[in-house]
Parts: structure tokens; sequence; C-alpha cells
């Protein structure tokens, strides 16, 4: 946890136009809070879903490739039952299990490594402590930024968020 | 601070009183959103025709378990089935339902990989269409069983009598399917969800809704790192959702198609029938648009335009569900073979013709007239044609079932089917119990997905 400062702005613009400019300064933007998805955002902070990606991709090719193999075991020793002839390594219908489930394993595994990604669950996290935050899940956008180390750096930081358009600075912790 | 809304005025957030989001007519600001889709849901005072509502719904809620205990008890002679039409009413519902339940997920995830925006007006109202639908449907099949105690026979586990399940059934397809489907719409939903469950946490009115609200948000702190994972899983279901979905009901028409039966032995089945799962299931999340739309007075949200763009779709749709008859019918025809051609007469001109006649004025017929924009315009002749298309769709699965059984290759197993009142209390049974389940899903969960909605609002007021 971190202490840092939370500055809230009115429009999606002011806060994409705070970040690239606190950037060139060389401030340390540490996260935003938007009540939508701001393209292009989350990946500018460093957020990857690479976990997400890789979870849902082995997760439903292992379900798909383990329902593959319970219906070749089952079919051909488990239970090898004469149907009309048909040969008990029925290949050609055997994809619509291991489709459906691996599907189903790819959303599951996908939802556990974004929760893994994101940390959540967290119902009391600090962040729930800033009066700020409520407001980010309805119609604000707040910036959390690094607090400088001396006062002087702290309030010349303040007076550029203000100058950017920050309607209130909270200081809060993350 | 107030700020004016379409000619209304609303409130800074946290502010609002209720009733507010009665007087907001045109939505272009994210409060507005949030007030017009949270009011309803934190002000309990405003739920009395709910109550109507969901009474009568319990009421058929009642009937249709009932009746699904009656059956279990005593068996599934209670039903019209005899031993040549042995598919009836249960089998009709299922295929039904299940093209209801796939439309919800296919109009959303195809909709959003298509990045059409519009979408999230409906979206959550037509996935929690899925979910209900879905579960009615997986019923049916079970009270369709005769020994529903044994339906876990279809799920492959080491057991003593040293029996697996027979994967070159369709009942093993159709259980695989369900259940998967199932599963999945749920992530799907309560993914969609998390964002819009925060919003409710923080507009709170009291502690109990702030609890239990934020549990069920996980801590969603609307973090831009979170929301660029999010999307990205977000997105990838839904491309995973679309095939799933044509998958599903595809199998369901290789139930049909898979046997050896005139009439059903069709390779055009799987596409037909995910066509007309699209169709019936638009025209219910019409039904259920202008419903929620009206309850929650939610006019300025869910337009006439969103029931204009559906209107097209069902027109679309239904003409491609006439060229598919169509097919059939030439197919039929073409084949030369005398017993498809006799079943081609029964279609036309036999016992169950007039119900055959009135699903092609359901299907094809009636919905040709939102080639008129005045048509589409109309919310009272769109809802009216919805419906005769809803009634269509069953009519076209009952007749599926019912035209090839009773017609069968040899006359002396030619048989005609009867309902009982236990398949109509069935079938409206399950009418009460969806409508009892998405009855309380409007009452706790926010119809329309917020946050994408703000997101449409910003799109549009930059534009």
């Amino acid at each position: 946890m971190s202490l840092v400062l939370l500055a809230e702005f009115e429009r999606e613009e002011a806060l994409v136009n705070a970040v690239g400019q606190l950037g060139e300064r060389d401030y340390r933007v540490i996260d935003a809070f938007t009540p939508y998805e701001v393209e292009g955002l989350g990946g500018l902070l460093g957020a990857s879903p690479f976990r997400v990606r890789a979870a849902m991709l082995i997760g439903g090719l292992g379900a798909a490739a383990l329902c593959w193999f319970v219906e070749w075991y089952s079919a051909t020793l488990g239970f090898p039952f004469d149907s009309g002839s048909r040969p008990p390594n029925s290949w050609p219908v055997f994809p619509l299990f291991p489709f459906e489930f691996g599907v189903l394993m790819a959303g599951v595994f996908g939802f556990a490594a974004m929760l893994w990604s994101t940390g959540l669950p967290s119902l009391n996290h600090p962040f729930f402590d800033s009066p700020l935050s409520d407001r980010a899940s309805q119609d604000r956008f707040l910036l959390a930024i690094d607090i400088p180390s001396t006062a002087r750096a702290r309030r010349t930081l303040e007076r550029l968020l203000a100058d950017m358009g920050a309607e209130a600075i909270e200081e809060a912790e993350l | 601070m107030t700020m004016a809304v379409g000619g209304a005025e609303i409130f800074p957030a946290g502010t609002a009183r209720p009733g507010d989001d009665r007087r907001l007519t045109r939505v272009n600001t994210n409060e507005a959103v949030n007030v017009l889709v949270t009011g309803p849901l934190l002000d309990s005072e405003r739920w009395r025709r709910w109550w109507i509502a969901f009474a009568v719904s319990a009421a058929l809620t009642v009937i249709f378990f009932g009746s699904m205990i009656y059956l279990f008890v005593a068996g599934i002679g209670i039903f019209g089935n005899n031993s040549i039409v042995v598919w009836g009413y249960p089998i009709a519902n299922y295929v039904w339902w299940i093209g209801i339940g796939n439309a919800g997920t296919l109009i959303s995830s195809m909709l959003l990989l298509t990045h059409q925006r519009w979408r999230a007006a409906i979206n959550r109202l037509a996935e929690a269409m899925t979910l209900m639908a879905v579960a009615i449907a997986g019923l049916m099949p079970i009270m369709h069983m005769g020994r529903p105690q044994y339906f876990y026979w279809l799920a492959p586990y080491p057991n003593t009598m040293g029996l697996w399940p027979q994967w070159r059934s369709a009942l093993i397809w159709d259980f695989w399917a369900i259940l998967s489907y199932l599963l999945f719409s749920i992530v799907f939903w309560y993914t969609g969800l998390i964002p819009d469950l925060a919003t409710l946490r923080d507009r709170a009115t009291t502690r109990a809704k702030r609890v239990v609200y934020g549990a069920l948000a996980l801590g969603w702190r609307n973090s831009a790192r979170h929301w660029h994972i999010y999307q990205t899983y977000y997105r990838t279901m839904a491309a995973l959702a679309t095939p799933l979905v044509c998958s599903v009901h595809s199998i369901v028409g290789l139930d049909f198609a898979a046997s050896l039966m005139p009439g059903w032995q069709e390779t055009i089945f799987p596409p037909y029938f995910v066509v007309g799962a699209m169709y019936s299931g638009f025209g219910m999340v019409v039904v259920l648009c202008a419903a929620v739309r009206w309850g929650l007075r939610l006019e300025a949200l869910i337009t006439m335009r969103h029931f204009d763009i559906m209107a097209k779709v069902m027109l679309m749709a239904g003409t491609v569900m006439l060229i598919s008859y169509a097919t059939e019918w030439f197919s039929g025809w073409y084949s030369g073979r005398g017993v498809d051609r006799r079943f081609l007469g029964f279609e036309f001109a036999g016992t169950y013709s007039p119900l055959y006649w009135i699903m092609i004025f359901c299907n094809c017929i009636a919905v040709q007239a939102f080639w008129f924009r005045s048509v589409r315009r109309s919310l009272p002749a769109i809802i009216l044609i919805s419906v005769l298309i809803n009634i269509g769709m069953w009519l076209e699965r009952i007749l599926i079932v019912w035209n090839t059984l009773s017609h069968h290759y040899v006359a002396s197993m030619w048989r005609l089917f009867y309902p009982t009142l236990w398949d109509w209390l069935i079938l409206f049974g399950s009418l009460g119990f969806f409508a009892f389940l998405y009855l309380l899903f409007v009452r706790f969960f926010p119809v329309v997905s917020m946050h994408e909605v703000r997101q449409l609002v910003r799109e549009e007021t930059a534009s």
C-alpha cells in the first residue's frame, strides 16, 4: 500500500490530458479510476491481459483434450458398445462434447485469471476510504499520482493538477 | 448544483431523490444514465405494479412445479404422448425455450463483436432472458425422460455398473450443449454486471443494499488497469459465445436431423434452427424490452430506434425462415420419394394443416409488415408481430414433432397427438416461471448496462 494524491476530473478529456502532461514531467501516475473503459489508458498504465488470454487458451484446449480422451477411452475400452456396426472410435461425432465443454472451461479459467490479475475480490480495499471513490463508478474520473517526497514538490503538483482542471484533490491510500 | 437534461432537472451523484428519474426524457450525461437505471432499484416505494405481476407469475410457477411433481409421481402417461407420437410438448417446449435462450447471447455477443454500440441498452435484458430460458429448457428433457432421477447417467463418471455415456447419441450432445451453454451464459452475464453492481454499491441508500451489492461487485474499483483486463476477457467471451450459441442450436437441430424420419433427416436443420432461434429470441426481446421500458420508464434509454432496428432484424430472419421452409418443401418434392411427398402433403393438407398455415402466417407473412417504416415505428404493431412470431415459432417446434411422428413410413403407424391438460399446464406454467425469474431480475439488478451506455453517451456528446 502506498500514499497517493487522488485528483478528480469532470471529463474524460481532462483526465487523459493530465496523464500525458504528468508523464512528460516525470510524475509517476499509479492508476486511474473511470466510470467506463477509457480505451488505451489501462495499457498506458502497464496493465497486461496476458494471464487472461493464456488461461483461456490453456483451460479451453486442456479441457477439450481431456474430454476427447474420456470419449475415446469410454467408447473403445470402458464400454465398447456395438451400435449398428459403427466403429467404437467414432471420431466424427467426438468433437461436439470437447468443443462445448472446452468453451465453457475457457470462460471459467479466464474468469479466474481475471480475478487473479486484478486482485479481486477486494471488498475492503483502502481506496474505498477516500470520499472521492464513490463517484468513480458513476460520473467522475480520478487520477492517482505518487506523492512527491518534498512538501514543495507536492504543492507544485497540486497546483499543476488544479491548472489541468482537477475539481478536488485528496490524499488516499492505494 | 443541478444540470438540465432534456428540459428536466437532475441532481449530483448520491443526491437524487426517489422519483427524480421519472422526469428524464433524454440522456446526455453519465449521471442521467445512473439516475434512470438505479433510481427504480433503490426506491422501494414504486413497485406496486411489479407486485401484481409477481403474484400472477408466482401462481403460475406453483402450477408449473405442482404439475412437475405430479408428472414425476404418475409418469409421462399424463401427457398426450402415445406409442407412436413419442415426443410431445416437453420436446417442443425444450426446442422453443432453448431457441429463445440462444438469442440472448447471440444478440449480445454478435453485436458487441460488430461494434454495434446501440446494443448497450438491450444486451443485459437479452442476456438475462437467455439464462432463464435455458434453465427452463434444461428442465424439459428431464420431464420428458420418464425416469428423471437417472438424468445424471448422461455424465461420464466411473461407476459400479461399468456404464459410460453413448457418445453417438444426440441426447448426450444435448446434455453437454445445454449444461455448457447455461454455465457459460451465467459467467458472461455476471461479468457484464460487475461494474454496474459497483455503481449500485456506491449509490446504495441503505447499509444492507451497500453490503449486498458490494459483495456481488467483488470490490470493483473502476481502475483503468482493471478495465483493460476486464474488457479483454469480456470481448474474448463474446468471441467464444458466438460459435458456442450456433453450435448449441445446431445440436438441437441434429436431434432431429440425425434420425431417419421423413421431414427430419435434412441437412438444412442446423442453420435453419439457429436462424429460427435468433428469430424467436428477437421476438421475445422486443416483448421484454417493451414491458421493462414501460414498467421502469426507460423511454429515454430504450428508444423507438432500438425497436426499429430489431424489427429490421426480424424481417431479415423471417425472410430467411421463409426461404428455409421453401427449401424444405422443394427438397421433399424434388427427392421423388413417396414418403417425403406424402409427408409434404400431410403438412399442407393433413390433420394439423390449419396450425401449419397459422405458423406460415405468423413466421413468414406477418413479419413482412416491417417493410413499412410506419409499422416499425409503432410499438403496439411491433409487439403484436413479435408475439405472433413467438406463437408461430412454438407452432413450428410442435409441428416438427407432430407431423413427422404422426405420419410414419407405414400407414399402420399413423396416429395423432391429443394434448392433455397437463401438457398445457406445463407450457403455461413454464411461461409463468420465466416471468417469475425475470421479474426478480428486474427488481434487483440493473436492466441496462450502465457502463456501456455511459461510453455511448460520451461518444455521442463528443461527436
